[in-house]
């Protein structure tokens, strides 16, 4: 796997791990002192917004002239008409860059450091995919299209759908769900579709309690009820319990594998079983795909729906939280019900082969005429959920995660999930070490697959420091802190993905980093990292005060 | 590395973790890896077999547009900083991204005049859905009434959530291109939890959006009585916006709309063949703790300063898991930075100067197609950036002719709504990268083709 420059751990010079701020008392360290003698430059800039800034008349759009006769008045009448002009911005085209630029270098981001945050597989993206993606043909391509018109991009969707069935097992794939909650909603709609076809209403969906926030929350979304199914001592589903929550009202078990504590369930074929048995089906909410690519798959497991987070697994940009995509793949039983419109394809021009029976010609200024198949939407699924959303799905990350799947192939599939497994291994590894082990024991088993949890506990008992001081700390270090108080069931829970793409030496740094900060809390007491952080941009913010008197947009003059 | 985690290869990692009978135990069924340079030749092969609006005369639309996208734009979204961090949860990193979101948020508001913004849902559609179950949320009705003059995407999306949670959706046609009055007055009673209308609407025509609020507001207190829905509460009003054109239009919040709801895609955003876009989710304060999505709240730090946090996160799922008032998750954030920075781009009296160019295009092309032979408008109301034609021919044949002079006239509105009464049915968009000569263009192409295709006689009837 590709190991990314490791210069840039530390590249923001305004990054001092041992600022000369540290150590103070918030209780009495003044009021504005951003501006003091310790601030560094991002820390004195004080916020403006973009309405903030300009000047009247100020502005940076030509409007093309006006080439046909000005419209009269009555062509749309006063009462439609808005009373007062919106009012925008007013700057000119260089004070755009400069702001927008100027809050670019305000954030974190994984071009420039390790990003371990847990469950989100914080993977490289390749600039090839934003490359590729940008070409007119796909960046410039009308969702209306004919799809005689838009036969690359079917072909490149029927391609995706083909990979993405095989690494899950599944047989049918719809890229349509805009995300991976998204594809939760579909799964269980269609969970419930299947189950209404049989002329049964089942009320119950079962999650384990490690489970996503999505899924309980798609659960209800989707009209049901979410019944929790405890964690057994060695992290996996709790056997019993579910044997006693599985009956005949149960649509569903909402499972990851390997779960939220980076674990892969031992008794999975017996879960699959279980809930089997009561004639109920089983998903596979795909953000933790990352671990068993070309090495185990989820139709394999037993389950009969799965969804794919294209932003974690495969490399979509995660943009700042979105776009992503998340399109599910489904056994066959349950297919019939998949959201329509399908990407499907035509071997030959055969009569009776559907819509693409008429090859267009030349002449008539349809498409390439060449031989081969044909790729077609497919809108005449008669049991289908329906829609869940414009068009066809987001294109743009299709094009982005299949240029992925090219670039590494079967072969590089596997390895960057075995890389991503030996990189989580290998820095819990180091985090077993003497100095952190004691302070922050992995919670459950002995090893992992892509990610692990650790608890805070001992650390908040011993050194007085929480998780949340902890991840802070992490900021002054140049990291971006793991997940931080997930799984629930953990407690001072603190989960870290570092991924395929980390080499050896930034794992080892960011190791390094835990030691330091445990040791500064042992030997110089735990308030340094509780009030850190000291070199961001701004320091902690008060979010309390942010949820209780809301203010969420510029006050316009 | 192995011996530090103390195993023999990374092989047993797997091996002591993963049931035998559950490993794959073969290779992946999927070509080989192939260098940069070959998948580079292979996605451009594959974009070269579309045919997009770079290689035509396009007047496609009916919800994605085709709009100049300013060269900031790609710029910007193009930024490490902001095209690889995931959602701020860490806020002391992420200032700019939550600063954006909160600037967003100040446009969107601004731009539907109603005082609450998210920071984004998926895309148009969706966001629809959204709204839906806002309102069922709200007063717990039994049904959303919906015009046939919202988006069919729209209103097949809000089915498909709908039925999950069991709540029904009814149709009111509409006459003479917008929604019909009476019947909508009718359809909304005690029990209906959204009425939902679109404007401009499916067809290009502005509705009298005052008087679709003001409807659904008394037909449901006139019909209400004590019991209605459950709550006594009137049914939400939801309004699907095309945000391009509220320079001009009258905002949702100045009409009685309760929540607003929109495709972002005409604000600096691609096609994408359908997305990555982004959804406008807007309300009136009432509803703030109902909403969707991520919000951006203004705050400060220990030593004063000024800073932005994601707030009321009390209503999500990370939080509130089976009580959230929504699912989602991952929204479109880098999306949602085109669309504030195109509005911005556009600013104060850009977005006034773009409408009104849009709005006077518009209607010449209207004028000048309908005078075609063959050619008739669909309906006669106020349009602003698109309008329907019915045609005399078959709108497939028409299409095939005008596409061999490299013109491409639009959507073919039967084949997207499969309703009857849209046969020979073409609806036509206009951006400001289509000029009078490419109207013009569009005209003579427009005007051979129906010329040469023979009358359906099922397409020709009264315009309703």
């Amino acid at each position: 796997m590709s190991a990314i420059d490791e210069n840039h751990l530390h590249a923001d010079p305004s990054i001092d791990t041992h600022p000369s701020g540290q150590g103070i008392d918030p209780a009495t360290s003044p009021r504005g002192s951003s501006a003091g003698p310790s601030a560094t430059p991002l820390q004195r800039e004080r916020a403006k917004t973009i309405f903030e800034k300009g000047a009247a008349g100020r502005r940076a759009f030509m409007c093309p002239e006006l080439d046909v006769p000005q419209v009269d008045l009555e062509v749309l009448p006063e009462r439609f008409r808005r009373s007062r002009p919106p009012r925008l911005p007013e700057v000119s085209e260089p004070e755009i860059v400069r702001h927008y630029v100027g809050l670019s270098k305000r954030n974190f981001d994984l071009d420039s450091g390790f990003y371990p945050l847990g469950s989100c597989t914080m993977k490289h993206n390749p600039r090839l995919h934003e490359r590729v993606a940008a070409l007119p043909g796909h960046a410039r391509l009308h969702p209306l299209q004919d799809p005689e018109r838009a036969q690359g991009a079917l072909e490149l969707m029927w391609n995706l759908q083909e990979a993405l069935a095989e690494i899950s097992g599944l047989p049918h794939v719809s890229l349509q769900p805009s995300a991976g909650s998204h594809g939760e909603l579909a799964g269980v709609l269609l969970t419930r579709a299947y189950h209404e076809a049989r002329g049964e209403q089942r009320h119950k969906v079962l999650t384990p309690d490690t489970s996503h926030g999505t899924n309980p929350a798609t659960v209800t979304m989707a009209g049901l009820e979410v019944v929790k199914v405890a964690t057994n001592p060695q992290g996996g589903v709790d056997l019993d319990d579910l044997r006693a929550k599985a009956d005949g009202e149960t649509a569903c078990l909402m499972l990851t594998n390997p779960n939220t504590l980076g674990l892969f369930d031992q008794n999975i074929e017996e879960i699959a079983q279980v809930v089997h048995g009561v004639g109920a089906t089983l998903y596979y909410d795909g953000a933790n795909l990352n671990a068993v690519m070309g090495l185990s798959r989820p139709g394999d497991m037993g389950f009969d729906i799965v969804h794919f987070n294209l932003h974690k697994s495969f490399t979509q940009p995660h943009g700042g939280g979105g776009p992503g995509a998340g399109p599910i793949a489904v056994s066959e039983r349950i297919a019939p019900f998949l959201p329509r419109p399908l990407v499907v394809r035509h071997e030959d021009d055969a009569p009776g082969t559907g819509a693409i029976t008429q090859v267009p010609s030349g002449e008539n200024g349809d498409g390439p005429t060449s031989e081969g198949p044909r790729y077609d939407l497919d809108y005449n699924v008669e049991r289908s959920i329906g829609r869940l959303r414009g068009f066809q799905g987001n294109y743009g990350c299709f094009v982005r995660s299949y240029a992925y799947i090219c670039s590494l192939g079967a072969d590089g599939l596997k390895d960057a999930s075995q890389t991503a497994v030996l990189n989580a291994n290998y820095l819990l590894a180091r985090l077993k070490e003497k100095g952190i082990a004691e302070h922050l024991p992995l919670a459950y088993g002995e090893l992992c697959l892509h990610e692990f949890v650790l608890s805070g506990g001992p650390m908040k008992k011993a050194l007085g420091l929480k998780t949340l001081d902890l991840a802070k700390r992490l900021l002054d270090f140049g990291f971006h802190p793991p997940t931080v108080y997930f799984p629930l069931l953990v407690e001072e829970a603190l989960m870290i993905e570092p991924t395929e793409t980390e080499c050896k030496e930034t794992l080892d740094a960011f190791a390094d980093a835990i030691a330091e900060i445990l040791r500064e809390a042992a030997m110089d007491g735990p308030e340094v990292a509780q009030n850190a952080p000291y070199t961001t941009p701004v320091r902690r913010l008060d979010e309390v005060a942010a949820a209780k008197h809301p203010v969420i947009r510029q006050v316009l003059a | 590395m192995l011996e530090a985690i103390g195993v023999p290869s990374v092989e047993a990692l797997f091996d002591r973790q993963i049931p035998e009978a559950v490993r794959l135990g073969r290779p992946l069924d999927l070509p080989a890896g192939r260098g940069e340079q070959d998948v580079f030749a292979h996605l451009r092969e594959l974009a070269a077999k579309n045919v997009s609006a770079e290689d035509e005369l396009s007047f496609l639309g009916a919800g994605m547009y085709d709009h100049y996208v300013p060269a900031l734009i790609d710029m910007l979204m193009s930024r490490s900083e902001f095209l690889t961090p995931y959602t701020p949860y860490q806020p002391e990193i992420s200032q700019g991204g939550l600063q954006v979101m909160f600037e967003y948020q100040t446009a969107i508001s601004e731009l539907t005049a109603l005082p609450v913004a998210n920071a984004s849902v998926y895309e148009g559609p969706s966001a629809v859905a959204a709204a839906g179950y806002l309102a069922k949320l709200h007063n717990g009705g039994k049904r959303f009434v919906v015009s046939a003059g919202l988006h069919p995407h729209s209103i097949e999306t809000l089915r498909t959530q709908a039925h999950g949670y069991g709540m029904e959706v009814v149709e009111v046609p509409l006459t003479g291109g917008v929604t019909d009055p009476h019947a909508w007055a009718q359809a909304i009673d005690g029990e209906c939890s959204a009425a939902i209308f679109a404007q401009p609407n499916f067809y290009g025509a502005v509705e009298d959006a005052s008087a679709l609020s003001a409807a659904a507001k008394s037909g449901a207190s006139g019909l209400n009585g004590a019991g209605g829905n459950g709550t006594g509460k009137s049914p939400v009003v939801i309004a699907q916006v095309d945000p391009i054109t509220l320079g001009i239009l009258a905002a949702p919040g100045e009409c009685g709309v309760d929540v607003a709801v929109g495709e972002g895609q005409p604000l600096g955003n691609r096609l994408d063949f359908g997305g990555p876009s982004f959804g406008i989710f807007a309300a009136r304060e009432e509803y703030l703790r109902r909403m969707p999505g991520r919000i951006a709240g203004e705050t400060t730090d220990v030593d004063g300063r000024r800073g932005f946090v994601l707030t009321l996160q009390t209503r999500e799922q990370h939080i509130r898991r089976e009580k959230a008032t929504s699912n989602i998750c991952t929204a479109q954030a880098l999306n949602a930075l085109g669309g504030v920075v195109y509005l911005t781009w556009l600013g104060r009296q850009g977005i006034v100067e773009l409408g009104e160019l849009l709005l006077a295009r518009t209607h010449y092309a209207r004028e000048t197609l309908s005078a075609l032979d063959g050619v008739q408008p669909l309906h006669t109301q106020p349009v602003i950036r698109e309008f329907a034609l019915r045609l005399d021919g078959d709108v497939a044949a028409v299409k095939r002719r005008c596409a061999a002079q490299g013109v491409n006239p639009g959507v073919d509105l039967q084949a997207l709504t499969g309703r009857d009464e849209d046969r020979g049915g073409l609806l036509v968009a206009i951006t400001e990268q289509r000029s009078r000569a490419d109207i013009d263009r569009l005209a003579d192409a427009l005007g051979a083709a129906v010329a040469a295709e023979p009358a359906d006689p099922r397409s020709v009837a009264v315009p309703v």
